[in-house]
């Protein structure tokens, strides 16, 4: 699993490439938990690349929301595969979560 | 067609084990979104025998078995750890909005192997736990 940070103006993009499982989600974790984050409007999770996600990875979303939200931080999830974004649906969590197809619709969201 | 694979237990042969069903049930050729949510569904509760019943403890190992009979696949995963891990089978469902307000960031897999397999079930067996998955694939 690999995560780069593309930072941009008032949005930070994070590029998520590979599976992120119980063993992996530490990496992402230690991205959303920087202090920084909170500096900007947006935040756009890029799964493009996103291959497998499991409820390690939803949970390090979920635990990250309530605060990006309370700091009027953005979360929006874009370029997901169908594969993925069939996870995010059994949980009920695509209600709950911004997810838009494509990257414009993300940096209008 | 069966298949079998044995893992010491440590997190990072959880991409291991997602290989080996991924590989499994491509090989059937079923479709690419069932067999996502097959795969996750053994991760999670490999996962929870990993890192829940054996606290990562290398030393230990678990047994997968997959068994595919027409459009029955049967998934065994036996821990030969000491503890005995015996979750209700049926999960209760989340509250993700109460997740999201505590910032939580556990409780979600069991639910997700209730709702992607047609059964689940824990059980001891020579002291050991065994848990068994199925679904009828389509």
């Amino acid at each position: 699993m690999k995560v780069t940070a593309q930072p941009a103006d008032t949005t930070l993009t994070l590029l998520l490439d590979g599976e992120l499982d119980a063993s992996s989600a530490v990496v992402l974790d230690t991205e959303l938990n920087k202090p920084e984050l909170l500096n900007y409007k947006r935040v756009l999770i890029d799964c493009q690349k996103l291959s497998y996600i499991s409820s390690a990875g939803l949970g390090v979303f979920i635990s990250h929301l309530q605060r990006l939200q309370d700091s009027n931080v953005k979360l929006v999830f874009y370029n997901m595969q169908e594969k993925v974004f069939n996870v995010f649906e059994i949980l009920g969590l695509d209600s709950l979560m911004t997810i838009v197809p494509t990257e414009q619709e993300a940096q209008a969201a | 067609m069966q298949d079998r694979i044995r893992i010491s237990c440590s997190r990072q042969n959880l991409q291991q084990v997602r290989d080996f069903v991924r590989g499994f049930l491509l090989e059937a050729k079923r479709n690419d979104l069932q067999v996502n949510q097959v795969v996750l569904a053994v991760d999670e509760v490999v996962a929870n025998f990993i890192i829940h019943a054996n606290n990562e403890d290398a030393s230990q190992f678990l047994d997968l078995l997959l068994v595919l009979a027409g459009p029955r696949l049967d998934i065994e995963i036996e821990d030969h750890g000491n503890t005995l891990f015996l979750p209700p089978g049926k999960a209760p469902n989340p509250d993700l909005r109460a997740y999201i307000q505590q910032g939580r960031k556990g409780g979600m897999g069991m639910a997700l192997v209730s709702r992607i397999m047609d059964q689940v079930e824990f059980f001891e067996r020579n002291s050991h736990t065994v848990c068994h998955l199925s679904k009828v694939l389509t």
